[in-house]
């Protein structure tokens, strides 16, 4: 124990680098799965067919494809056509668009659970199909889809781990490399696990809150 | 001022509509009666354009009715809807609920949207209710609610999907005493009900129909009291002798 602390002391301050990367990763990739979740999610819900078929067929492809395969297409295979990222910008971008596909069942999820009557109620007072979505259906949906939204957001953070396959520096690749230099496995992996954990309660609380007020009314 | 023509509406190959005629003048009052399933609400859903329709005409002032069309809400701001089962927007409160069309859709400006909103709540009794949200009302304020919110639209003509359907029976009284008011006030109501006693006081005119047709049309208490039909006949019978 006592040789465990000393460890620590030592590696913490480096290992916190990594937890630095490994929130901006996190939370880069949320927004942006936020994002293009809303878009394939909206899109699917359209009542555009067309619309609704390139959005299933995405979030298909994206279902089927590992996020590590998805990350080294970024990163290795992206430069060959000409575009070239930072394995940054990649692991943002590849957890992004992973992470769209879950995000998107879980809001078309939300959005379907709305009763129809209040549809048919929006577009009986005139309301198109913006407005419908904007004041009736999401306001409503909302709440549906926090909790599974929580759960992502805890999944998102441990998957951030991933981009250490491509050199992001976060807090995995941080203890994998003071662990290949110094050999103090267990002291090291410990204390990565326990920084992740650390991240997570909160994330944790915060579903629990949001479920508590989903069944509240 | 509503005016359908041999309109015909089917469900894939179930035919619902066969060719309904009908017209309803300003300030008229008339009730559709008829068996479940006979195609009435279906009817009352294709006037605002919740439903399309295959062939006919469904004319609201002189103005076409196409549901794929952006013309459909100048149509749904004049015409109406008030639900079976009121269709309240749950995480808005009852004030909430009546200005939200004159705000977004007809961009009125708030604080008149809400005096107004203000006193239709009043004149359906619900004053006090204001600030409720939907879940803390009974069925039959939620309904006043919902008629207070086609109200808020200003319309020329109300459509009633049996508004009272959905209710226990101690609180159809309250919904039909409103409607009432607002006949008496001139409003323009086309209604789809099982309250036959409310189709005899009020109305003017009944439809009865059955199978997608109208098989009777005539003044309430001529048909009502006097039908000449044998399905309308057998119809009235069973409803208001089920026993």
């Amino acid at each position: 124990m006592e040789k465990f602390l000393r460890d620590a002391t030592e590696f913490v301050p480096i290992l916190l680098q990594g937890v630095g990367l490994t929130i901006l990763v996190t939370l880069g990739s949320l927004v942006l799965s936020t994002i293009l979740g809303l878009l394939w999610a909206l899109m699917r819900v359209s009542g555009i067919r067309a619309l609704g078929a390139v959005s299933a067929g995405l979030i298909n492809l994206i279902r089927g494809i590992p996020i590590i395969v998805l990350l080294f297409y970024l990163y290795f295979v992206m430069p060959d056509f000409g575009i070239t990222l930072t394995a940054l910008q990649a692991a943002i971008l590849g957890l992004g668009i992973a992470y769209s596909a879950y995000q998107a069942e879980n809001f078309r999820a939300g959005i379907e659970a709305i009763d129809k009557g209040q549809v048919e109620a929006a577009q009986a007072i005139g309301m198109g199909w913006g407005l419908t979505m904007r004041r009736v259906i999401l306001p409503q949906a909302i709440r549906i889809v926090l909790p599974p939204y929580g759960n992502i957001m805890i999944m998102l953070l441990k998957d951030s781990s991933q981009a250490s396959t491509i050199t992001v520096a976060e807090l995995a690749l941080q203890g994998k490399l003071i662990a290949s230099s110094t050999f103090k496995n267990t002291s090291v992996f410990t204390l990565v696990a326990l920084m992740y954990l650390t991240m997570s309660i909160p994330l944790i609380l915060l579903v629990r809150h949001f479920e508590n007020r989903a069944s509240g009314r | 001022m509503i005016e359908l023509c041999n309109v015909h509406k089917s469900f894939g190959h179930l035919k619902v509509l066969k060719g309904i005629s009908a017209s309803v003048a300003r300030s008229e009052v008339v009730c559709i009666i008829g068996p479940s399933g006979s195609g009435k609400s279906t009817l009352l859903r294709c006037i605002n354009g919740l439903e399309s329709y295959e062939a006919g005409d469904i004319l609201v002032e002189g103005a076409r009715v196409e549901r794929e069309l952006p013309s459909i809400v100048a149509i749904r701001t004049k015409v109406s809807m008030v639900f079976q089962r009121f269709n309240l927007f749950p995480h808005r409160t009852a004030l909430e609920n009546v200005v939200e069309g004159p705000i977004y859709v007809k961009r009125e400006p708030r604080l008149e949207a809400l005096a107004r909103g203000r006193n239709l709540l009043a004149k359906v009794g619900l004053a006090e209710k204001v600030d409720a949200y939907p879940a803390q009302l009974s069925g039959g304020q939620q309904q006043r609610v919902a008629i207070a919110r086609a109200l808020a639209m200003q319309p020329t003509a109300i459509l009633f999907d049996e508004p009272t359907s959905a209710l226990d029976p101690e609180l159809v009284g309250e919904v039909l005493s409103v409607m009432r008011k607002l006949a008496e006030d001139g409003m323009t109501m086309l209604v789809v009900t099982h309250e036959m006693g409310f189709a005899r006081d009020v109305a003017d005119r009944v439809l009865f129909i059955d199978g997608g047709v109208i098989i009777e049309e005539g003044p309430a208490k001529t048909l009502l009291n006097q039908p000449q039909q044998a399905r309308t006949q057998d119809f009235l019978r069973r409803v208001l002798h089920p026993l």
